[in-house]
């Protein structure tokens, strides 16, 4: 498979991405429209490193270039997972302060 | 056609089609429930480039866990009517014109690179395997591994103390 089509799957998702953070309100949305992108990165790590897997077991057979990229992608789900717990945590406690999840109520950081 | 481009193909449409109708639903639960369905698309392309340690990852830590975290968060504020406040026209149309715009110029600076003539292997190949993964992991990368025990421990702390009643 061309890794082209996997670099368009990846930057078609990460720009939803980018137009739902853009057009929505919810604060919720949001936060997953992030994820979404997230997840778009991940998949073109995994693109990125089978593309190298394949170039170097030309050379030797038995190599294992590209497990760092996924152990990398592993770490960016650790890291993301850590993320959403806060986040969603300070959602709610902006919940409980002012009763709505309207990020435009948020556009001043005090009070 | 073989049947590796047909899931493919199949797997990308599903995965623009959920992450679209992320976006554009009224509804916050189902949202919540086409994210859910890009995640097995997603997944589904993990399995397709053999990465299977990946792909479960991403089921039971996205899919499963992070979810039902967002679910709990949205029924807990009782926020699956419809009566979400939406911002006004232009703004919403600034927004898709700039997201366009990104897509747009990120298209067109990758499309002639020599990318195109390097193909992503699929179907085949070990290096996903957990076995593999597992070696490179306590080999190589044990000091991250065992601070993102620490991250995970302050996240917690973090979480418990912010989502705290009173004061």
């Amino acid at each position: 498979m061309p890794v082209n089509y996997y670099i368009f799957l990846s930057a078609a998702l990460f720009c939803i991405g980018i137009i739902g953070v853009l057009t929505r309100r919810n604060a919720i949305i949001v936060f997953m429209c992030i994820e979404l992108m997230l997840n778009a990165v991940n998949l073109l790590l995994v693109a990125f490193s089978k593309m190298h897997h394949l170039k170097a077991i030309a050379a030797d057979a038995a190599s294992n270039v590209g497990s760092e990229a996924q152990l990398f992608v592993f770490f960016i789900m650790v890291v993301a997972a850590a993320e959403v717990s806060v986040g969603l945590a300070i959602i709610v406690m902006m919940y409980r302060n002012i009763h709505s999840v309207d990020i435009n109520f948020l556009n001043r950081l005090k009070h | 056609m073989g049947i590796t481009e047909i899931l493919f193909w199949f797997l990308t449409i599903l995965a623009l089609t959920g992450a679209l109708m992320v976006v554009f639903s009224k509804n916050p639960v189902h949202s919540v429930l086409w994210l859910i369905a890009v995640f097995f698309a997603i997944s589904g392309h993990y399995i397709l480039m053999n990465a299977q340690f990946l792909a479960i990852v991403n089921l039971i830590v996205y899919a499963g866990a992070i979810m039902v975290l967002f679910l709990f968060v949205i029924m807990l504020m009782n926020l699956t009517t419809d009566t979400e406040p939406q911002k006004n026209r232009w703004l919403k149309m600034a927004g898709a014109v700039a997201g366009g715009c990104l897509l747009l110029v990120l298209v067109a600076a990758l499309r002639d690179t020599d990318m195109k003539y390097q193909l992503a292997q699929v179907k085949e190949g070990n290096i996903g395997l957990i076995h593999y993964l597992g070696k490179t992991l306590f080999n190589d990368y044990v000091l991250p591994f065992e601070i993102s025990s620490v991250l995970f421990l302050s996240a917690m702390v973090g979480a418990v103390v912010i989502g705290k009643k009173g004061d």
